[in-house]
């Protein structure tokens, strides 16, 4: 506790770099996910491939990774570009399987009735296979942002700072409360979040709100 | 590309290869490591997993298991038990046994859990004990999803392992931390293409092993992993 009254000003600084490479690490490899997820369920040759693409991907160890992307890429070993690189793949890797199977739970009927009604394919994207596959979709999005929020402090051994810098600091200085202070804030960080993505899918799909409703009155009954 | 050739360089050396820390010797504590960790994890996870699996009671427990190791920093834990335990061994396997335990667990859970309840009641109708149904009806049938968690938690491990080298001399990772310490690029690159080639090379072995499983043919098809929220 001493610990954290003497140093809330750093971890509210190391909490702040930390969601600036997770929050846009989230959002590409959602917006680079979804349309591949997408293609692997609607164009039957390309699932395998695709999916054993993620596969190796997510094989790949993550230290190893944010130390040859920069040599690749030409970046900094300590640039914030280089994290953002290594947890866009494997945020990739982990979405791109969830968006295949959100698209594959929407009801085959929901499509054809949506075709039948003079839908084009990409009204039917937007206005029937998206919303559908919302619920499925923000399981794997949770995955995602609970995923991405713990592998970023592998970042701080290279020297990148986020929350992990607490466990590289904590452990060279030998402060025990520093390193829980920084497990702590990164469980709560994630759980924040992911309940942050509950709520993001419950006002986006009101309609399964009201089908608990129903269920729920008719257990009564 | 001067930088990749140098790595190169390094890693064909003869040189390299030899020594208390040349790269055969890394190799195999990486490698033993890794099993050691694997194989005391499963010891402790498969029977936890496959009881939760056959009785159904406590599958709460293998949720939060997996939601808690996701969820968890490795190298918030690594450093907590180093700074409790010392530099060595000990603490990185404790750390490692934790974190690759989850997905063991999830994977006899749900291998024994996806065998057909129909299937199971013949057993039991056939006058089978219950341990003769786990060991001759749900072990056969779960292995495929035994096998898949035991792919995931080898491959968790290999990774981790690396990171381990921060606060212990040994395995492959030493190359990037000293690499990075004495700003050796060829050590830090040549060793972490090693790591990548030794990961990558796990999994193929394991997708040949697990492909050929399958192909048994006293094997009726199982369907394999499915996702439902």
């Amino acid at each position: 506790m001493r610990w954290l009254s003497q140093n809330w000003e750093t971890l509210l600084q190391l909490t702040a770099s930390h969601l600036a490479l997770v929050l846009p690490s989230v959002v590409l490899s959602f917006l680079i996910a979804v349309p591949i997820g997408w293609a692997a369920q609607r164009r039957r040759w390309a699932r395998d491939p695709a999916l054993t693409l993620v596969g190796i991907l997510y094989a790949i160890p993550s230290l190893p990774l944010f130390v040859l992307i920069p040599v690749m890429f030409g970046l900094g070993l300590r640039s914030a570009a280089n994290a953002i690189i290594v947890l866009t793949v494997y945020g990739t890797a982990i979405m791109v399987r969830s968006a295949a199977d959100a698209f594959a739970s929407v009801p085959e009927d929901a499509r054809l009735s949506a075709a039948a009604i003079g839908h084009s394919s990409w009204q039917r994207l937007w206005m029937v296979e998206l919303p559908l596959a919302i619920p499925v979709m923000v399981a794997g999005l949770r995955v995602l942002v609970v995923s991405t929020i713990s592998m970023v402090t592998v970042a701080s051994v290279i020297g990148i700072q986020n929350l992990g810098t607490l466990f590289t600091d904590g452990f060279q200085r030998g402060i025990v409360a520093e390193v829980v202070a920084g497990l702590v804030v990164t469980v709560l960080l994630a759980l924040v979040l992911d309940g942050g993505c509950i709520l993001m899918a419950r006002l986006l799909t009101p309609w399964t709100v009201s089908q608990r409703r129903v269920r729920g009155a008719s257990a009564w009954t | 590309m001067d930088l990749i050739q140098q790595a190169f360089a390094w890693l064909i050396a003869p040189t390299s290869w030899i020594g208390d820390s040349g790269i055969a010797r890394r190799l195999s504590e990486h490698l033993v490591f890794t099993v050691v960790v694997v194989g005391v994890a499963a010891t402790i996870a498969l029977p936890v997993g496959v009881v939760i699996g056959h009785t159904r009671r406590g599958t709460t427990l293998v949720s939060a298991a997996t939601g808690a190791a996701r969820a968890m920093p490795t190298l918030g834990l690594l450093t907590l038990l180093g700074l409790g335990l010392g530099i060595g061994l000990v603490a990185p396997a404790i750390a490692l046994i934790v974190l690759a335990s989850p997905s063991l667990l999830a994977g006899a859970y749900a291998g024994v859990q996806s065998v057909d309840r129909q299937t199971v009641d013949a057993a039991r109708a056939m006058g089978m004990s219950e341990p003769a149904i786990i060991r001759t009806v749900e072990l056969p049938l779960a292995a495929p999803l035994i096998l898949g968690g035991l792919r995931s938690a080898t491959l968790q491990v290999v990774a981790t392992a690396t990171l381990a080298a921060y606060t212990s001399n040994t395995g492959l990772g030493r190359y990037i931390f000293a690499g990075l310490k004495g700003r050796e690029y060829a050590e830090l690159i040549g060793g972490s293409a090693l790591i990548v080639a030794l990961a990558l090379l796990l999994d193929g072995i394991f997708a040949l092993v697990q492909r050929v499983t399958l192909r048994d043919p006293h094997r009726l098809p199982v369907t394999t992993e499915r996702h439902h929220p």
